[in-house]
């Protein structure tokens, strides 16, 4: 029954969302307030009925009613609680409804607190996203639906695949879904200034938080997702550049591209066309990595529910929107004069710069990740593009931007001189290079990736924290450190987040460069050396966990006699899917991780045990934190809550008399 | 009851468990060779699987190709003659890095030419902008009755 009326709702939902396309679409059009107005109160009533809709599956997947068809295959009664919570969304039906949810909350949020927003703008911003909405609710109804009921319910269900049951996959495709669909909001905004005609500071200014929110989310995403990957997958890779991974990756690099050149828009009024071009192609990636994940046209290590029919689908919404927008695009981007005039050394050529390597990086992706479909549809070879393509040919484009970063940071607007920035830089320099020399002379395999890359990442680092400095003015250095304090918010978060690119230079180059790993197989009580380390295998025992039986190992790992860890890696099975998993244990540290896999019991006695020295791996993750950390301080600056919390701010400054 | 659970899938863990990716009894002796097929392992895909090479992958078959590296290696191949050799009898598709041969020359130049591209149109643009006059900011009726009104005095 409750079933029904969430079916029932998400119907509802369906003409809800029609209306609030059309009616304020129109409204706008001729300048009729009340029709306008239409859109503030559906966009609530959207977000109610599609709220209760998902309510309505996720009572379904808690009581384990397998009368539901996507319940049954995507649950068991004794999984734990929360991953018959986690299973509404681990799964193809109710990752969209997800999905729509959330496309409904920014609507709702942009309409709750889009009172600065002048009417005409608002009524077609919630129209157009509205309209995402309709295409999406027209994809779950037509082709996913959740809600469809099995005439005859088995006993108990399929279970959800034991490799989704971990906290990091269950809240990573939360945080993935409001970055894809928080670029939908950015994107609505592109295309109702479009329609509009006319784009100025001010629309720079309300996009920014928007497109903040969804870089933020993304970045988490991301960083959960690959966190999880290098637990979870048992061999510590953290990113396998896997079309499911490249996906994301790629609205994330055009988020990134798109926060810089909103600045530009909202300070000097220069970029917008192109920054309107952005908002489309970021959102047009999240459409295009939802098509590559769920059409099943690329194989990949994740890829979950694909189905050609539901591909063609999102490959027609992805038609209309990219293409309406791109069509609009087209006939209205030489109505955006520029405005602001700069020298060609300035803070705006140097994000014109960053603009050109993210997106450049992005399609060099997006290439690589359908090469193998353009190949065999055209040339009829079949082949791969694997990491050692990614690595080769995306790579350089990150060494670039870390090497112009803290220069392009600190150049001051319009007409800069780059021998003061220089100047101020110097430090950052000089201990980057030391860093590198330094590496280059203690590592013991003489490769350039370790060096190279930590001495990229010293430069970041350093020249970030620089620059936050040289906003505290002169005078002596105390009451320089009392002023940083009282820097803006958004000052602040752009330091945390550049620093945090660093860090993720120096982790991803740390391990890369230097992991050590040892194979081997080992007797109950034998000790052995691994860089350093000595490990011994204690023992090695059965447990029964709630729906899986483990074969679980304590192993002690010491340095010269002094204890280090103990740890205890684990080898599910899970026998409702017949299916293993490995439970690596690892012991994080600042400087290593120490990271151990548990494998088969040898013929010979003994178990397979894999032992990895990973050096400055924590380091990844830390940065993406300080990313994300970056955009929340930046977020929540007084300056965009008075843009986005509709206060009364006069958004013109006022002539001083 | 839960005792024969337990066994029945201990039975199940015995069969059906897959190899841990490389396997000790699969390291070679000589570990500058065991270095080598690493690093070749890490660039054949494993045929089966999505998008893993065979150095990560638990799949039988990769097993296979783990072990055929290695005795071409033991052989005395080069690292170019094992490629040679795998690709001969499965096809392009199990290198992760595709070649440059024929169209795969598109794909390996998109990045540069693409780069250079918009350097290009960038660089024209920063030149437009900065040979720009900064144009003059016409005032609104309303600013420019206030002047006018302030120009009175």
């Amino acid at each position: 029954m409750i079933a029904e009326l969430g079916h029932f709702a998400l119907i509802l939902a369906l003409g809800v969302a029609i209306v609030q396309t059309i009616v304020p679409l129109v409204g706008a059009h001729k300048g009729w307030t009340n029709w306008m107005a239409v859109a503030v109160p559906a966009a609530t009533v959207q977000f109610l009925l599609i709220t209760f809709s998902f309510g309505a599956l996720t009572y379904a997947f808690v009581t384990s009613d397998f009368s539901l068809q996507v319940v049954t295959l995507n649950s068991h009664s004794a999984k734990p609680m929360l991953y018959k919570v986690t299973g509404v969304w681990g799964n193809h039906e109710g990752s969209m409804l997800l999905w729509v949810l959330i496309v409904a909350l920014f609507g709702a949020m942009a309409a709750w607190f889009g009172g600065g927003l002048p009417p005409r703008l608002k009524a077609r911003v919630l129209a157009v996203q509205s309209a995402i909405g309709v295409a999406f609710l027209g994809f779950i109804l037509f082709t996913s639906n959740p809600f469809i009921r099995l005439t005859t319910p088995p006993f108990d269900g399929q279970d959800l695949n034991p490799l989704l049951q971990d906290p990091g996959l269950a809240f990573h495709p939360p945080f993935l879904y409001v970055g894809y669909v928080g670029l939908s909001m950015t994107f609505s905004f592109a295309v109702a200034a479009l329609i509009e005609g006319r784009i100025d500071a001010a629309w720079g200014r309300w996009v920014r938080p928007w497109t903040l929110a969804a870089w933020i989310n993304l970045t988490i995403g991301i960083g959960v997702g690959s966190w999880w990957a290098y637990y979870e997958l048992g061999w510590g890779g953290f990113w396998f550049w896997d079309p499911v991974e490249n996906s994301s990756f790629m609205p994330w690099l055009f988020a990134a591209a798109l926060l810089h050149s909103a600045i530009v828009v909202e300070k000097r009024e220069s970029l917008k066309s192109w920054t309107i071009l952005l908002a489309i192609l970021a959102f047009g990636f999240s459409l295009i990595g939802a098509f590559l994940v769920r059409s099943g046209v690329i194989t990949s290590v994740h890829a979950f529910a694909s189905d050609p029919e539901r591909g063609v689908f999102i490959l027609a919404i992805l038609a209309v929107f990219i293409g309406g927008a791109l069509t609009l695009f087209a006939a209205r981007a030489n109505t955006m004069e520029a405005k602001g005039v700069f020298g060609m050394i300035s803070r705006e050529s140097a994000l014109v710069f960053n603009n050109i390597l993210l997106a450049v990086s992005s399609i060099v992706v997006f290439v690589g990740t359908i090469w193998p479909l353009v190949a065999e549809a055209f040339w009829g070879r079949k082949l791969s593009v694997g990491a050692p393509f990614f690595e080769a040919a995306f790579t350089p484009f990150m060494v670039v931007l870390a090497l112009i970063l803290p220069i392009g940071a600190m150049l001051p607007w319009k007409r800069a001189r780059l021998k003061r920035v220089v100047k101020s830089l110097v430090p950052a320099m000089t201990l980057a290079v030391a860093v590198g020399a330094l590496v280059w002379a203690i590592q013991s395999q003489k490769s350039a990736l370790a060096p190279i890359g930590l001495a990229l990442g010293t430069w970041l680092v350093i020249g970030a924290m620089i620059d936050q400095m040289s906003r505290t003015g002169r005078g002596n250095l105390a009451s320089r450190l009392s002023r940083l304090s009282r820097l803006p918010r958004a000052d602040w978060g752009k330091t945390i987040a550049h620093v945090g690119v660093g860090i993720t230079f120096i982790g991803v180059s740390g391990l890369m460069a230097w992991q050590v790993e040892d194979i081997r197989v080992a007797n109950v009580g034998q000790t052995y050396q691994v860089a350093g380390y000595d490990v011994t295998l204690e023992r090695v025992y059965e447990e029964q966990g709630p729906n899986y039986i483990s074969t679980k190992a304590d192993i002690l790992v010491t340095r010269t006699g002094v204890h280090v860890t103990r740890l205890s890696p684990e080898k599910r099975f899970y026998p409702v899917q017949a299916m293993p998993t490995t439970e690596a244990a690892i012991s994080n540290g600042i400087w290593r991780d120490i990271y151990l896999v548990i494998g088969d019991p040898q013929e010979g006695g003994g178990f397979a045990v894999r032992t990895f020295i990973k050096p400055l791996t924590g380091w990844i993750w830390a940065g993406c934190i300080l990313m994300a950390l970056g955009g929340l301080f930046s977020l929540s600056d007084r300056r965009y809550r008075v843009a986005v919390g509709g206060a009364k701010a006069p958004m013109q400054g006022v002539p001083a008399e | 009851m839960k005792r024969v659970l337990t066994s029945l899938g201990l039975i199940l863990v015995l069969l059906a468990s897959p190899a841990l990716a490389v396997n000790p009894d699969e390291v070679l002796d000589d570990p500058v060779l065991e270095q080598r097929a690493r690093e070749l392992g890490q660039g054949l895909r494993c045929v089966v699987c999505r998008g893993e090479n065979i150095d990560e992958s638990n799949a039988a078959i990769a097993r296979d190709l783990r072990l055929l590296v290695r005795e071409r290696l033991v052989k005395g191949d080069t690292n170019q003659e094992v490629l040679d050799f795998v690709v001969e009898r499965y096809g392009e598709y199990v290198l992760m890095k595709p070649t440059t041969e024929g169209a795969n020359k598109l794909l390996w130049a998109t990045g540069p030419v693409l780069f250079i591209l918009a350097a290009l149109t960038g660089l024209a643009y920063l030149r437009r902008r900065s040979n720009a006059a900064e144009p003059a900011r016409a005032l609104s009726a309303g600013e420019q009755a206030r002047l006018d009104e302030l120009m009175k005095d």
